[in-house]
């Protein structure tokens, strides 16, 4: 039996102490112990980006990280996107596009570029199809998130959140 | 019958938002992967490609399953009653010999899914290896070993076809044009990898399977009858699905282990599988060889066509649809849009040591496209005309037009649709650019693809394949409650086709209200008909079809009882603005009064209409053709072998599009797995039949900085086949896109003289032809 740690992750302003074995991924934490199932696993290897979340401030593939690592850190999920009832814009602009089809990628597509347009409100279109370029969706052909992320940076750019 | 727009209503041909939308966006969608298990399982699978198992050897404690203990469960056994088919079984762990790297051998029960995997890893397989063949071609080959003994030279499935005058046209030609081409293996590669969860209810003995499935009614039908249990015992639920594209459609070995499981353990039992699995061991697709021959008259008419078509079906025949599906369709469609009367063709579906084959998203279509679309090209060069002349000269133009092979094409756009392709696509000022560039040392290239994509096929078409389990028809029950809100229930399991808004829409518009009142529910053996789930770009026909005839009745019966409470006859109400109006009057009743009425106060209507307010109706249609012209536009980097897509365009022509919005989304979709078909995607196995390709980093599918801007047209030929006028076109990217971007390819190289005839066109393989033919 492999020896459990305790730790605390903080998901979407909420803190879960949770024992879990060190060798235990993030997303297969914040999914069977936390209960936080928007996050998807697509791959387990790094490269899907499905599991892209949000821990302090960077996008990251939470496969990728053992939880562990995470204690103690501000993780944001797709849960946490809205206010309420009150959908991010990115949300919002996801339904009005149709960047969505089965929504298996859909939460990672979200946090990877809810992250960038946070990190950089100035994005170009140029790097918002570099950084979109990190994730796989089979649905879409792209051509959809690619139009929502960008209308979405334009709009938030017009009208910063206050 | 016509779908028209009711009253103010109009819901019909708008992009509105899709109704799935607001929970998948939320993090609040249902996956299979989500549900909690008591047990979990883990397979261990076969390393070698072929050999006997000698023993198996687990760590003391284990709970192991191997293929005695599951001896009761019966091996899949699909049935084809035509075309030479030889059965094959696939038991569902191997028992004495292992046929594909990846094949279940055993499967380990454990209390997590890490135990499992741990105790997985400690699983000793002593297998004696035997030699494999991994490829069709070596598999005809004399002397090959055999997949399976009772099929001699490894043929599972045989189509022959032969028109009378074919000898006599073909030997007449004025030229003889032959191409060999070959598509090599893919994986439909849906982002949520396979996931089963059977559970137990101890007060019923019944077991739920929640399941990544696109055909929930015939997995439940299939896997009561190999576990031996009664049908009712299973209720089989497909929830929110990560995408399909036909992977999800088969049945798998580890759903029939799973639900044995629940049953034996009576607890909740869960498999996910990774993406390793995924790649190795869940079906694949489109690994075909074929050879083909046109025969063309002075005109560069084509006259007669000839098809020698060898599909790899892998190891074992998939359910339901057998292994005939890829080299059947192949030898049926192989004409594809074009006036040919002559045509001879052998198609075989060939075993060899290597994952099953399945249908994958416009199933041989892509690959038979790329064929005679490669033809045309080498054809209209042979014969020294224009590539869109050639087929201007030899597209169908007059309908009904009945195949060589006995298919009806119906009215479609075949002409219409390449002009408008040819007219946004400006291929004056392309040519102009290309004669320029290549000056320069840069070799542009413009691929032109036309087709046909057969989609809502009905009953007639999958019994002439002979099919034991022959799918077609589609139910739907559509019930309005007492409080006036409105729920269908589809046999249809979409999975990101948006059909729970696409058929609100058609719902909205027959009963005069908006789409929020109506809830689709699909997916779960116990709350809706008995149908055939979503593939072959089916469920907006015929689905669709049978919820346009579903709520005609409701919306008689409403008309029918507003007519008694409002003292007119029924043929004079309106339904519109969610209410029944006599027309021209205001005289007026809300639905959900009619609603409570109908379920509260039946006396009201004094005898004349039934308690209650419950549709039903079944559509079978008999299939219909949409078209397209796909047009692709590339550079070819000589020096690196590497093609980018500069502009893909799109005429399209699906009749009516309920909602373009939609419509558009299916048609990016397809194109980038068309592209990725063409240029990226490709499962290799060594010759031993080991798998080089069995992670993201090897096997390349695309990602947003591969897919181009794709401009789509669109024309609108009404399906008279279609009781809604909808056609199919859920597989067209996918079809068009590998032989529109490999003609592309071929252009751009025709300075050299080389021609890449194979899919994918990976950068090694066009530095292999351009350094063979002398470019450093």
């Amino acid at each position: 039996m492999i020896e459990k740690a305790p730790i605390t992750l903080n998901i979407n302003g909420q803190d879960y102490t949770v024992s879990v074995e060190p060798r235990r991924t993030l997303v297969d934490v914040i999914r069977d112990d936390c209960g936080q199932t928007g996050t998807h696993i697509g791959c387990e290897h790094g490269i899907c980006g499905a599991c892209t979340i949000i821990v302090e401030g960077e996008a990251v593939r939470s496969c990728l990280m053992f939880a562990i690592q995470a204690d103690g850190k501000r993780i944001r999920t797709v849960e946490g996107l809205a206010d309420g009832d009150r959908l991010h814009p990115l949300q919002t602009a996801f339904m009005a596009h149709h960047a969505l089809q089965c929504g298996f990628c859909t939460p990672g597509f979200l946090m990877l570029a809810v992250n960038a347009l946070e990190t950089n409100p100035n994005i170009t279109d140029e790097e918002i199809l570099e950084v979109l370029s990190s994730n796989l969706c089979r649905c879409t052909g792209y051509q959809n998130i690619i139009k929502a992320v960008r209308s979405t940076a334009h709009e938030m750019r017009r009208a910063p959140a206050s | 019958m016509t779908l028209h727009a009711k009253g103010n209503g109009g819901w019909v041909g708008r992009s509105i938002r899709r109704l799935e939308d607001p929970a998948l966006v939320t993090g609040q969608g249902r996956f299979t992967a989500d549900l909690p298990a008591a047990k979990w399982v883990r397979f261990v699978r076969s390393t070698v490609a072929s050999g006997r198992i000698v023993r198996i050897v687990a760590p003391p404690g284990a709970t192991i399953l191997t293929a005695a203990d599951v001896a009761a469960v019966k091996p899949i056994r699909p049935m084809l009653h035509k075309f030479n088919y030889v059965p094959i079984s696939q038991p569902a762990l191997a028992s004495d010999v292992v046929r594909f790297v990846g094949e279940p051998v055993a499967a380990v029960v454990a209390n997590t899914r890490e135990e499992a995997e741990d105790l997985g890893d400690l699983i000793e397989i002593e297998l004696a290896e035997t030699t494999a063949v991994v490829d069709a071609r070596q598999a005809l080959a004399p002397g090959a070993p055999r997949v399976h003994a009772q099929a001699i030279g490894n043929v599972i499935v045989e189509g022959t076809y032969r028109s009378p005058g074919f000898d006599a046209v073909m030997a007449s030609a004025h030229r003889r044009i032959e191409i060999d081409i070959c598509s090599r293996r893919q994986s439909a590669l849906p982002l949520e990898p396979r996931a089963a969860h059977a559970a137990w209810d101890r007060a019923t003995r019944r077991v739920t399977l929640t399941c990544t499935t696109q055909m929930p009614h015939a997995m439940r039908t299939i896997i009561a009858d190999l576990i031996g249990m009664r049908e009712a015992d299973l209720r089989v639920i497909a929830p929110d699905v990560g995408g399909g594209f036909g992977q999800k459609m088969s049945l798998c070995p580890e759903y029939l282990i799973v639900t044995w499981l629940a049953r034996q353990l009576k607890t909740s039992v869960a498999w996910t599988e990774d993406r390793r699995e995924n790649l190795i061991a869940c079906f694949h697709s489109r690994d075909q060889h074929i050879l083909l021959a046109g025969g063309f008259d002075a005109d560069a008419r084509l006259i007669a066509l000839a098809a020698d078509i060898a599909s790899n079906i892998g190891a074992y025949s998939c359910y339901p649809t057998t292994c005939g599906v890829e080299p059947l369709m192949a030898m049926v469609e192989m004409p594809g849009p074009y006036d040919v009367r002559e045509y001879a063709c052998i198609a075989r579906g060939v075993a060899t040591n290597t994952c099953p084959m399945a249908p994958y998203r416009g199933v041989s279509r892509p690959v038979i496209t790329f064929a005679i679309e490669r033809l045309m090209d080498k054809a209209a060069a042979a014969l020294a005309i224009d590539p869109v002349e050639i087929r201007r000269r030899n597209l169908v133009k007059s309908f009904p037009y009945t195949t060589a092979t006995g298919l009806v094409l119906d009215p479609a756009s075949y002409v219409e649709t390449m002009e408008a392709a040819v007219k946004a696509g400006d291929l004056s000022s392309f040519r102009a650019r290309q004669s320029k560039a290549r000056a320069q040392g840069r070799y542009h290239g413009l691929g032109v693809a036309t087709f046909a994509e057969r989609t809502g096929y009905g009953t007639p078409a999958f019994a002439a394949r002979g099919m034991e389990i022959t799918p077609g028809w589609e139910t739907v029950d559509i019930a309005m409650d007492p409080s006036g809100s409105i729920e269908a229930r589809i046999g249809a399991s979409p999975h990101g086709q948006g059909l729970r808004t696409t058929l609100a829409q058609i719902i909205a518009d027959e009963l005069g209200t908006s789409p929020d009142r109506v809830n689709i529910v699909h997916g779960d053996t116990d709350r809706t008909p008995y149908g055939w789930g979503t593939f072959a770009s089916r469920s907006l026909v015929i689905a669709g079809g049978a919820t346009l005839l579903a709520a005609q009745k409701v919306g008689s019966k409403l008309r029918t009882m507003a007519g008694v409470l409002l003292e007119a006859s029924a043929d004079d109400i309106v339904l519109a603005g969610d209410a029944a109006r006599v027309a021209g009057t205001d005289r007026v009743i809300a639905l959900d009064e009619l609603a409570r009425a109908a379920y509260h106060q039946i006396h009201r209507f004094k005898g004349e209409v039934t308690p209650g307010i419950a549709e039903t109706a079944t559509y079978d249609p008999p299939g219909t053709f949409s078209n397209a012209c796909h047009i692709a536009m590339v550079e070819v980097d000589i020096e690196t072998g590497h093609v980018f897509v500069e502009k893909f365009l799109v005429a399209e022509d699906a009749g009516r599009l309920i909602n373009p919005m939609i419509a558009d989304g299916q048609i990016h979709g397809g194109i980038a797995q068309g592209i990725a078909n063409a240029l990226l995607e490709e499962i290799v196995y060594d010759d031993a039949g080991n798998i080089l390709t069995a992670n993201l980093a090897d096997y390349l599918a695309p990602t947003a900085g591969e897919i181009p801007a794709i401009e789509i047209h669109h024309l609108h030929s009404l399906a008279e086949g279609s009781v809604t006028k909808a056609k199919g076109l859920g597989e067209g990217g996918t079809i068009g896109a590998p032989a529109a971007i490999l003609n592309a390819i071929n252009d751009a190289l025709s300075p050299f003289g080389v021609a890449i005839d194979e899919l994918p066109a990976t950068p090694r393989k066009i530095r292999a032809a351009l350094q063979a033919a002398g470019v450093k």
